[in-house]
């Protein structure tokens, strides 16, 4: 039947297979992207009138602090899926998302640290923004650690998904933490549902480096995936397969 | 290019110091996240490889147990 399609998809053995010239894919886009990006970034677009050239770290701070979210958001919809459907391999992105998204939250609060002692005067406020995203990097740690510690694989799927779960509760927090509190911390600058409030030669190489980054994270969970799918389907036939074709064997 | 000379772009008028601290973080988030993963996929790798090598060990000696 064709609505059962994405059956396909929870099929470690099919998203390997799949998945092998994807890859390719999205490293050779993510590298053209963030390279554009951060030449753009760095020495074409226009420092800003108030901030001046500090402005530039812009260009990794937004969209690290942005994926930072999405990444989680993600991992507590996959985590979702594990618990309802039971799919191994939604349960192996939570565990593979979680390392990347830890290092995308510490790179967005260093940039944000770096960029506020410049515009700011200081490396650090404890404000709400900072504060809450200060959390969602420990809250990455937590679930790295919470995975790591219980043995049972099973049982720290299940485990580290539910810690997902409630997790979230963070994310609109830090979403609306600049609204709810006086803090430091611009609004958002970006709305969907507005146009820029911005000159174009600034956000076009910032909206470049978004997609780019997003594309960075796609490339690391699936090579990260791939590593688990095939540690826990070492004992099948194609995994045999596999390591003849690539000469491990 | 928006700056006049490569030292002016080096020097960020005056905020060299944090754009370029910025973009290091970047840059060693970039390979972190390249040199672990390449780092596990050599481990599963080893551990299928030697887990096939066990079994083609086993069945040879009780195909031909002399």
């Amino acid at each position: 039947m064709n609505w059962v399609w994405f059956h396909k998809w929870a099929s470690p053995k099919w998203f390997f297979q799949k998945t092998d010239a994807l890859v390719l894919w999205f490293g050779f886009l993510c590298l053209i992207l963030l390279t554009v990006g951060t030449v753009w970034g760095l020495a074409f677009a226009p420092e800003d009138f108030k901030q001046g050239n500090s402005f530039r770290i812009f260009y990794i701070h937004v969209p690290s602090a942005i994926l930072a979210q999405s990444i989680f958001m993600a991992m507590a919809i996959s985590a979702a899926v594990g618990l309802i459907w039971r799919i191994k391999l939604a349960h192996i992105f939570v565990e593979v998302a979680a390392p990347i998204g830890a290092s995308i939250t510490l790179l967005a609060l260093l940039t944000g640290a770096i960029w506020g002692k410049p515009t700011w005067g200081t490396w650090w406020v404890w404000d709400a923004r900072l504060t809450s995203t200060l959390i969602q990097f420990f809250i990455y740690l937590g679930i790295i650690s919470l995975y790591q510690a219980i043995e049972n694989r099973d049982t720290a799927s299940k485990a580290t998904a539910i810690a997902c779960l409630v997790g979230i509760v963070n994310l609109p927090i830090i979403k609306f933490s600049v609204n709810w509190w006086n803090t430091l911390h611009q609004p958002a600058t970006f709305k969907l549902t507005e146009a820029p409030s911005m000159a174009t030669e600034m956000w076009v190489p910032g909206l470049i480096m978004m997609i780019g980054f997003y594309l960075f994270f796609a490339y690391l969970v699936l090579i990260r995936m791939r590593s688990e799918v095939l540690e826990r389907e070492k004992r099948s036939a194609w995994v045999r397969e596999y390591l003849e074709k690539k000469d491990v064997l | 290019m928006y700056f006049d000379s490569f030292t002016d772009f080096i020097a960020m008028g005056g905020h060299g110091t944090f754009v370029w601290m910025a973009y290091a973080c970047f840059l060693m988030v970039i390979i972190w996240n390249l040199v672990s993963p390449a780092i596990r996929r050599r481990q599963v790798l080893e551990s299928a490889r030697r887990y096939w090598r066990r079994v083609d060990a086993e069945s040879q000696s009780t195909e031909s147990p002399s």
